[in-house]
């Protein structure tokens, strides 16, 4: 499978390669085939038990659904923070664009308490949303402030190269033709940007499907509520049921696998659309 | 003339002026209350009871402990990553051979797993029922609620940092360079040191900055695989948490503070690492490769 076709003049092929591939295995493809293979110590009906109670659905459900909905909202506010970071002065704007990768920086740990401490009913915001009747922490909501949170550098980090790119040239044709700013903005510069917004949108869906420390503490973690996929996987662990452990990490497995393969394709499509390489 | 001003200097891209407003002001407030206001809340509430109070929070042993802990990770998780990508940014960059797509594919896999499973991975092979379970266990050797779990979940969640940030570059940059040195009868060793290195060293730092941020502050696959060990098996993270699940909370935020700090300190290298890669691939012989 790996056959180098010597046409490179340097060496270490050999090595390196060899090297790659054993360093792989050892610490990511035979561990993870652990999964697989504890998973096939259940036969498929308790599997499909295991995977399908109540309980387990819910987790699904808002894991999934709190996931498209912060990548949503981020996909929203992340295209409007690039088009400003690229396109308009303002005072502080060096700070903003390096303070956008704080959610990669900061320890997911640190993000948790900080985020409850903001949300409770003492918090900075908490306190300003409690007489109006809205609670945050401790519920589902708490969940969608996280996601967002950890999910609006995905987007921003790959639409604001791509606007950098585009030839103003571009739209002052569209302009010249008489476009409206509007008119050249969805019909010029957005099909240009979509490929980018679409793989923004899914590194955020995909990160915050599986995202675990920043938001177990404003979650409140009640079961069928605010009870996240990630976290009914170490309840089963701490009570040494590894099989449905298992079960549940290997559903979410499949469709992470499926998820990195939509965005190595949207990637693809996008570098054919700019003429850029892989990021 | 930078972007910015040829952007807003032309009538047709620009916007409106009470549309620009409109803009900043959404954009700037959504930054402000989803990214900045977290980050303030953590030092206000560490400093909430004084500074005395935060230097005794931080300098509790069970804190020390974690330090170490989480230091030891680091040191032994960056170095064996950072070799990693650059054996694999060499095989892949220099070299045509097939199913490299699937290779950078499988690089990048443990980023989109979940950290817990990436902790549950460790347990299924290490724990006590686990497939090599009973054997470390007769060796009387603890793998999983010991260090060398915590340490393999770190290597685990930090493993493509290097490699991604390496491959594209190299790939950028081509091979021209190198195959000039090995005419110029360079042997690999040599052409690694002085053509490739000095051209990759700004990517190559970019990559551990992120690396080694990811491996200190990492939470969820290292709590499944720790066991909570307090002095034994914490690092920082699992500290602040402990001491938060303890309602001990202005010292939660204290130690929460020191990773914020490293946050920050993270933000400003790596802002400067990119200034520097953005002069460097702006110099003339790169841009042909990138073209």
């Amino acid at each position: 499978m790996f056959t180098n076709n010597k046409n490179s003049i340097f060496p270490g092929f050999g090595l390196s390669l060899g090297y790659t591939l054993v360093y792989l295995s050892i610490i990511v493809l035979v561990p993870l085939s652990a999964v697989v293979l504890k998973t096939t110590s259940l036969s498929l009906p308790s599997f499909i038990a295991a995977v399908t109670t109540p309980r387990v659905l819910a987790s699904f459900q808002l894991s999934f659904g709190m996931a498209l909905l912060a990548g949503l909202i981020n996909l929203f506010f992340g295209l409007l923070l690039a088009w400003a970071l690229v396109r308009y002065t303002f005072f502080g704007k060096n700070v903003v664009d390096a303070l956008i990768d704080l959610p990669f920086a900061l320890p997911t740990a640190v993000t948790g308490i900080a985020l409850a401490a903001l949300y409770s009913k003492n918090g900075w915001i908490g306190k300003q949303l409690e007489p109006l009747g809205i609670n945050i922490a401790f519920t589902p909501w708490g969940i969608l402030v996280a996601l967002i949170f950890i999910g609006l550098p995905f987007v921003v980090r790959t639409v604001q190269p791509i606007l950098e790119e585009i030839e103003l040239e571009l739209e002052e044709a569209a302009a010249s033709l008489g476009a409206s700013r509007w008119q050249s903005f969805t019909k010029v510069v957005l099909p240009i940007l979509l490929p980018a917004l679409l793989t923004g949108f899914a590194l955020a869906f995909a990160r915050a499907v599986g995202e675990y420390g920043s938001v177990i503490f404003i979650a409140g973690n009640i079961p069928m509520v605010s009870e996240i996929t990630p976290l009914i996987i170490i309840t089963k662990l701490e009570q040494y049921d590894y099989a449905g452990a298992t079960a549940i990490a290997l559903v979410m497995l499949i469709i992470s696998l499926l998820l990195l393969l939509a965005i190595n394709g949207l990637q693809a499509w996008s570098a054919k659309q700019t003429g850029r390489t892989r990021q | 003339m930078s972007l910015t001003t040829r952007f807003e200097r032309s009538a047709a891209t620009s916007e409106p002026v009470l549309i620009k407003a409109l803009i900043l002001c959404l954009s700037l407030s959504f930054f402000g209350v989803f990214l900045l206001l977290p980050l303030l809340s953590v030092f206000t509430e560490a400093l909430h009871k004084g500074v005395i109070y935060y230097f005794r929070a931080i300098t509790e042993p069970d804190t020390w402990s974690a330090m170490q802990l989480t230091l030891l990770a680091a040191a032994i998780a960056v170095p064996l990553n950072l070799i990693f990508g650059v054996a694999a940014s060499w095989a892949i960059t220099k070299f045509d051979f097939v199913g490299k797509h699937l290779l950078i594919t499988l690089i990048d896999l443990p980023f989109s797993v979940s950290p817990v499973i990436a902790g549950l991975i460790f347990v299924l092979v290490f724990g006590a029922q686990g497939w090599f379970g009973s054997w470390f266990l007769d060796n009387d050797l603890k793998i999983i609620f010991a260090v060398p779990g915590i340490v393999l979940a770190t290597i685990f969640v930090t493993f493509p940092f290097v490699a991604r940030e390496l491959i594209p570059l190299m790939e950028a940059q081509g091979r021209e360079e190198e195959e000039a040195a090995a005419v110029l009868g360079a042997n690999g060793w040599q052409t690694f040191w002085y053509v490739t290195l000095p051209n990759i060293k700004w990517g190559l730092l970019y990559g551990v900055i992120l690396c080694n941020a990811r491996a200190m502050g990492e939470f969820g696959a290292v709590s499944v695989v720790s066991g909570h060990i307090r002095g034994y098996t914490n690092t920082i993270p699992l500290q602040v948490e402990i001491l938060y699940n303890e309602y001990n909370y202005v010292a939660a935020f204290a130690v929460a503070s020191l990773l914020a700090l490293l946050a920050l300190i993270t933000l400003i290298a790596k802002s400067y690492v990119e200034w520097r890669l953005k002069k460097e691939t702006n110099a003339p012989s790169v841009i042909e490769g990138v073209v």
